[in-house]
């Protein structure tokens, strides 16, 4: 989140090449004929319809990956290191394509080019590349056991891998669930989430472009209910991964500002209960409250603004509830607490204080732009405090001590824990969620075995070898 | 395989200094070596001749590029990566100039510099990219109340020797875990093969490494390759060649300042033919084991033996075979075979064939010069060889194959492992546990069945006993460019 040099100019009205479902490096029509229109939050209008997917599109795609998927197919004879070459490949034709896929993730999902073009786009390069790097390397391991055995393990393809995106950063996102997929020989069927299927229909044309083999990525766009759930429950597909939500003192400032009002409080990881030593509350709450009021939100294809809108109207209204119930429930409303104007899904940044913990605003995920300031005590006191939640994805300390660093670090329930920072993931680390956060590790060198089958193989010799 | 693009007959030698900093200086004593095209025995060029002021200048220029806070050491890892991957880039850009170069340098076929060796050097550059940001430490669950963590630091200014059998690709598969480490590198490549490591030195600073992080300086072993093995700047040392100057560089290393040692060196492997193999497959993997790179591999198949049952059929066809191959002017795509690198080498194959042929071997076919320019050899089969023969014992690094009869397992295994040499093996046959068996029991880093001289970026490769030290490729080649560092804090309470 350091400061980046100006973006080129983004396309404010991206031409839509892609609206169809794909499958084996073809663009189809839904069976059923059915369409789905996908919404500009800047102004609650529709871009344009895309092909809806349900069951039977799903059942083809399936039926796509898993004949590209058979031992003897080009794609799982192809060699380990040509795979590697292909997802560099894909990651080539996105940095070509840099300008136009920001723009058209803006213009979908409403982040600030700004974003699109410095962080979505740029991690969809890096994870591709990252995950290339593994194709090769992923080894099993020879055994000594006991007897007269010859041991080993191969670290196989799971099969068809079904893969469900969210809206809050739908290109990355799919990057993050493809690479290491791919990377691992698996084919997969991806379902894009209908706010936003737009960067996922022009990356699969990219796939197709770079080379890789029909039926090896196929992409379905349509609903949770139907092409979602046509997924989940398909016998043919062996593993399904999911990112969503379930059935929620001058540098400290900023990040902590940074760390909530980031994509629009749209982040899995927002630090949305930001807890502040009593000693220095005060002047804290006044910091954080003026660092809101000068927070720019509008036109998000304008590089000089931070915030744009909230993806949807669902999304808009129950963050609108939640900010309500913090005003009826007790908490200091410091600024904002309301729409702002009055065409698309803009919310005024906001900031409570005097928040305690019973709350719903403490309590309940808001994936909006709405800060809670809390005071605490002591180490002892907020550990506890932190960990009273059934969620567990992130945190973050800011100190210059050491002890109190790895102190906290060591005792909060987290997968990710941030030491005077916040937000920055890497390719090469692994990240999810303990407890309701999340089951599983994706990224890394511990992403591959959410994508490996570990096969042991024990060939009976003659003698001792 | 497709035909390659047609080669550069006469290709333009652009480098011939030594590359220091990214620039390109003259020796510190004016001297220059000539460097011979095998074919006609003819001077190429001349080169720039480094030495011991030299060396110390690289090296200088690599401890700095090295210092902490240098644009080298601060970049991201990914960064690195990207820059190794566009070195690639450079080298597909110019494949067909660097294999014609290698060619006329080395004398290898150019149809085998362009398939075989510049392609490794692409793949030894882009597997090594891949994993610039995933070497990992570790953190450990200590007993007592410690934050304790591993990390995997680079070793420092590397020195690396590089052999004449495969130049260009040789470099690559040193700088390309080196670099990938984080660490800086003087070179010395091979006085007979200067030419393509000069040309890549070029690519390497228009890929945009920094200045200092590779440095090459062309010279001999005992002037610039010994300036290396001493300095003590110079935290490691990796040497590809002989066993009798790898024994010089690791004493050397161990007297000026311990410096670490990888050792590749000498072979004299075995390939064992049981008699259940397929006779007609195996004879030309046998045939390709030893005549390959015109026998200059460390790795040749250069005691071949064969269960008596099948003996006499398997001679016959191996000579017939042997008699097929053709040799001539490397630049031409239907040759197999081009001459032998230098004069010092001729003398010595034709040296141990006499040899042969005194001691009481058959000479099958071949056993002497072909033609009367250039350093080219007759294609050689020798077949009732025993086992105290020189041709059986000593490296030849020549065309000729030796072809040795053996009645069992236990037998050849004992045979196979009475050298102190330990670098590949093979073994054909379709019996599981015959394969299982003798690929575990033969003393040798890289063992095939049913084929031969197959090898991989991936896979790690380095000798037994006094074939080498150490493994280069793979994961495993990290190692040899790591320095570990255990840190242990300590905190208030248990973790």
């Amino acid at each position: 989140m350091a400061s980046q040099p100006p973006p080129p100019a983004p396309i404010v009205n991206p031409d839509i090449k892609y609206t169809q479902i794909f499958i084996n490096n073809e663009w189809v029509n839904s069976a059923s004929g059915k369409t789905f229109p996908t919404i500009n939050p800047t102004n609650g209008k529709k871009i344009c319809d895309v092909q809806e997917g349900d069951k039977a599109d799903v059942d083809k795609a399936v039926a796509a990956a898993k004949a590209a998927i058979q031992h003897g197919s080009p794609w799982r004879s192809m060699d380990a290191s040509q795979r590697g070459r292909l997802l560099n490949k894909l990651a080539d034709l996105i940095e070509r394509d840099h300008v136009y896929l920001a723009s058209l993730e803006t213009l979908d999902n409403g982040k600030p080019y700004r974003e699109s073009f410095n962080v979505d786009v740029n991690a969809a390069m890096v994870t591709l590349r990252y995950y290339a790097g593994w194709t090769d390397k992923v080894t099993g391991k020879t055994i000594p056991i006991d007897g007269t055995f010859f041991c080993y393990t191969r670290h196989e393809p799971v099969g068809v891998c079904g893969q469900i995106i969210p809206w809050n950063f739908p290109l990355n996102m799919m990057s993050w669930k493809i690479a290491p997929a791919l990377a691992c020989g698996n084919t997969v069927v991806v379902k894009p989430a209908e706010q936003t299927p737009l960067t996922a229909l022009y990356l699969a044309s990219l796939a197709k472009e770079a080379g890789f083999p029909p039926g090896v990525l196929n992409v379905v766009p349509g609903y949770g209910p139907t092409a979602g759930a046509a997924i989940t429950n398909h016998q043919d597909v062996r593993k399904v991964a999911f990112t969503g939500s379930t059935e929620v003192l001058d540098m400290a400032v900023e990040f902590a500002h940074m760390a909530l009002f980031y994509n629009m409080g749209q982040v899995c990881t927002a630090g949305s209960r930001t807890f502040v030593q009593e000693d220095i509350y005060d002047e804290f709450v006044k910091k954080a409250t003026a660092r809101a009021k000068a927070k720019t939100v509008g036109d998000p294809f304008d590089v000089t603004i931070e915030s744009g809108p909230q993806v949807n109207e669902e999304q808009f209204d129950k963050i609108l509830g939640m900010i309500e119930s913090g005003k009826q429930e007790g908490a200091k409303l410091e600024c904002g607490g309301a729409r702002l104007g009055n065409e698309g899904y803009f919310i005024q940044p906001t900031v409570f204080s005097n928040v305690t913990d019973n709350m719903r605003i403490a309590k309940e995920e808001i994936f909006g732009p709405v800060q809670q300031i809390i005071k605490f005590k002591d180490m002892e006191e907020v550990i506890a405090r932190a960990n009273d939640t059934p969620y567990g994805l992130a945190a973050a300390c800011f100190t210059e001590n050491l002890d109190t660093a790895l102190t906290f670090t060591s005792r909060v329930e987290a997968g990710t824990v941030w030491v005077n920072f916040y937000h920055f993931v890497s390719p090469a680390a692994p990240f999810g969620g303990f407890k309701m956060s999340g089951v599983g590790r994706e990224m890394g060198e511990y992403g591959l075995s959410q994508y490996s089958e570990v096969k042991n193989v024990i060939i009976k010799t003659q003698t001792k070898l | 395989m497709a035909a390659p693009p047609p080669p550069i007959t006469s290709p333009e030698v652009k480098f011939t200094q030594i590359f220091i900093n990214n620039e390109w200086v003259n020796s510190a004593s004016g001297k220059t070596f000539p460097t011979i095209n095998p074919t006609n025995g003819k001077k190429i060029c001349d080169v720039q001749e480094g030495d011991k002021d030299d060396v110390d200048k690289a090296v200088a220029a690599a401890k700095a590029a090295f210092k902490h806070g240098s644009p080298w050491r601060s970049m991201d890892a990914t960064k690195r990566a990207a820059l190794l991957n566009k070195l690639a880039d450079l080298v597909e850009r110019d494949r067909v100039y660097l294999a014609s170069l290698e060619t006329l340098d080395n004398g290898k076929p150019y149809t085998a510099a362009y398939a075989g060796d510049i392609s490794g050097v692409i793949g030894a550059l882009r597997y090594y990219a891949g994993w610039t940001d995933k070497m990992t430490g570790k953190t450990i669950p200590v007993d007592g109340p410690f934050f304790a963590y591993t990390r995997h630091e680079p070793v420092g200014v590397c020195g690396q020797i590089i052999p004449w059998n495969f130049p260009a690709a040789l470099v690559a598969m040193k700088i390309a875990p080196a670099l990938a480490c984080c660490n800086t590198v003087v070179l010395k490549p091979a006085e007979q093969t200067p030419l393509t490591a000069l040309y890549l030195a070029s690519l390497v600073k228009e890929a945009g490494f920094p200045p200092g992080v590779v440095n090459v300086v062309p010279g001999y072993g005992p002037t610039a390759g010994a300036a290396i093995t001493n300095h003590p700047d110079i935290r490691k040392v990796s040497f590809t060649g002989s066993t009798e100057v790898g024994k010089l560089i690791m004493e050397g290393a161990a007297k000026s300042n311990l410096k670490r040692v990888t050792l590749e060196l000498g072979g004299k492997s075995p390939l064992v033919v049981f008699k259940d193999a397929n006779l007609d497959e195996v004879v030309e993997w046998a045939h390709q084991a030893v005549f390959y790179n015109m026998g200059q591999v460390c790795t040749a198949g250069s005691r071949t033996f064969v269960h008596e049952d099948i003996y006499d059929e398997f001679v016959k066809k191996a000579v017939a075979r042997a008699q097929k191959r053709v040799i001539g002017d490397p630049f031409e795509l239907k040759n197999d075979s081009g001459p032998q690198v230098d004069n010092d080498q001729f003398e010595k194959i034709l040296e141990l064939i006499e040899s042969g042929k005194k001691e009481g071997a058959k000479l099958e076919c071949g056993g002497a010069r072909l033609g009367d320019e250039g350093y080219f050899i007759q294609p050689t089969v020798f077949s009732n060889v025993t086992d105290n023969m020189r041709i059986a014992k000593e490296e030849i690094f020549g065309p000729v194959q030796q072809i040795i009869k053996f009645k069992d397992m236990e037998e050849v295994i004992a045979r196979a492992n009475d050298t102190e040499y330990g670098l590949a093996a093979a073994c054909f046959t379709n019996d599981i546990d015959t394969a299982l068996t003798f690929t575990s029991r033969v003393e040798a880093g890289t063992v095939w069945v049913n084929a031969y001289h197959k090898s991989s970026v991936s896979a790690p490769f380095g000798g037994f006993k006094m074939s080498g030290i150490g493994r280069e490729m793979g994961e495993y080649g990290l190692a040899q460019y790591t320095e570990i560092k255990t840190v242990m804090m300590k905190t208030s309470q248990k973790l």
